[in-house]
């Protein structure tokens, strides 16, 4: 278990919600789910949540920190933000579910291996990297995130997608050297590692808020 | 001059040899008929669409447009942000808002920009392509360039996700937006009003990490559109272009389906109609070919 995880334990022993509310993104709207279930129901992959929304909410008020925190549910969001337009009451739910997940995965205890989880940091760190994506250098990161046999059989299945974009010049062998970039790659490096600093202050002070 | 310039933020997926380059291509043709200039905000990054939330907290994410929206400001003073990716979009015009209305998160940015020597003013309108389309230029005038009309092909218009909600285009339903299918008949083809998975969602981001739960969703979508008679399905998004485009053999595989069926922007359609060549319209960047739209621009 993280320092993390064990000082917010010991910070927020009384409230869960508490918690969500200082220290996830737009957590403070928490409490102002009405429970209608609107979002569980407009849900396109809702049927594979362990947990739909509605029910993560009042998980939260009850203080079921580990059964949130410790879900696969909140990685299954695909950010369609069908939740987001139907809530009665206008809570930020895409937001919510990504802060969540974000949160779970800064304190360590996400599900590991969540295909998701993995994907979603492969992203970032590959945007993070040149400025843009370069989605060749992803594809390939994502095949073989799960270890190099499986990342064969992987790129085999894809074999034809592959073929078929690289036909329609929209993928291109070019991106695996080199490839697309910011050009002032030193400039947008600092603003992400001060902005990354700032956040890590604010979550250590005070919460997030 | 033109007579419309924007300041344009084409994104990661529309750069060349990247999956929606022939998107960015069918832009500048059905803009440049249009006598709409583009303005690349030099230097533009990544917006971290909706993806990248396990590795970016809330300020870093928000950082990523609140450069873009800076550059714009510095470089395209005054013009209007124009995104033509739905992800880009929304995370721009998301960012514009939060910092909006969060005065120290809005701090907190500027100091992270102010490392790479810029300021962030965020008091640019934030517009997607289909808004430029359906607002500023509007349905007549598009009906005015058409000079090859899209006559007896039937078109389902999936708008998707990230172009209808949270934002969407003004006057227009989140759950039954109209706007493609007025577009495709000012085109002079044949729209499906009553498709009914014209707002379903695709899987996005989790076409990749959760293939089998997403091809389900993308079956329902192409399926649907079998069932309306459609020839081909458009849409301004280009995650929902590839996703349902490029999958179709292994939906195929899976459940035992025939699909073939062509996938296309709304700006190739345009272009076509607009009497543009085959390589203006970028239908060579088809995966599954748009038959219908290649024989009309002959």
């Amino acid at each position: 278990m993280s320092d993390l995880n064990t000082a917010m334990i010991e910070k927020y022993r009384t409230s869960f919600l508490n918690e969500v509310e200082a220290n996830v993104e737009e957590g403070e709207w928490v409490k102002m789910c009405m429970q209608c279930g609107v979002c569980s129901g407009s849900c396109p992959l809702g049927k594979f949540w362990d947990h739909p929304p509605q029910e993560i909410f009042m998980m939260i008020r009850a203080g079921k920190r580990d059964q949130v925190l410790e879900s696969e549910s909140m990685w299954m969001c695909t950010s369609c933000y069908s939740c987001i337009s139907r809530c009665p009451r206008g809570l930020p739910i895409t937001h919510i579910m990504h802060g969540l997940a974000h949160y779970a995965k800064r304190l360590g205890i996400a599900p590991k291996g969540q295909p998701t989880l993995k994907f979603s940091q492969l992203y970032w760190d590959n945007l993070v990297k040149k400025g843009r994506v370069n989605e060749l250098k992803l594809g390939m990161s994502l095949y073989f995130m799960n270890g190099f046999g499986e990342g064969v059989k992987t790129a085999l299945k894809m074999k034809d997608i592959g073929m078929g974009m690289m036909k329609a010049k929209r993928m291109s062998p070019v991106e695996m050297v080199g490839g697309h970039s910011v050009k002032d790659l030193s400039g947008f490096h600092k603003m992400i590692k001060k902005a990354q600093e700032l956040e890590d202050a604010r979550i250590a002070q005070h919460g997030r808020k | 001059m033109a007579k419309r310039e924007y300041s344009f933020y084409p994104g990661c997926s529309s750069q060349k040899g990247s999956s929606s380059s022939n998107y960015l291509i069918s832009v500048q043709t059905m803009c440049d008929e249009l006598d709409i200039q583009l303005n690349e905000i030099p230097d533009w990054n990544c917006c971290s669409a909706s993806i990248g939330y396990s590795g970016g907290g809330e300020l870093p994410r928000l950082a990523l447009s609140a450069r873009n929206i800076a550059l714009s400001e510095q470089h395209n003073p005054g013009q209007e942000i124009v995104a033509s990716c739905a992800a880009c979009w929304l995370a721009t015009r998301e960012t514009a808002e939060r910092l909006d209305e969060d005065d120290s998160l809005m701090a907190e940015a500027n100091q992270a920009l102010a490392e790479g020597g810029l300021k962030l003013k965020n008091e640019t309108p934030i517009k997607h392509m289909c808004e430029v389309m359906v607002e500023d230029v509007g349905y007549d005038e598009i009906k005015s360039k058409v000079k090859k009309p899209l006559e007896g092909i039937k078109i389902a218009g999936y708008v998707g996700c990230q172009t209808n909600r949270p934002f969407g285009i003004a006057g227009e339903s989140f759950e039954n937006p109209l706007y493609l299918d007025n577009l495709v008949d000012s085109l002079g083809g044949d729209s499906i009003p009553t498709y009914e998975k014209k707002v379903q969602c695709c899987g996005g981001a989790l076409a990749f990490s959760e293939p089998e739960k997403s091809q389900e969703l993308i079956k329902g979508i192409i399926e649907a559109a079998y069932d309306h008679g459609a020839d081909m399905i458009v849409t301004p998004c280009p995650v929902c272009q590839m996703n349902v485009e490029v999958f179709q053999d292994q939906i195929n595989d899976t459940y035992g389906t025939k699909f073939k069926m062509p996938v296309v922007y709304y700006s190739t359609l345009m272009s076509v109609a607009f009497g543009r060549s085959a390589k203006e319209a970028a239908l060579e960047g088809q995966v599954i070919p748009a038959k219908k739209l290649e024989e009309l621009a002959k």
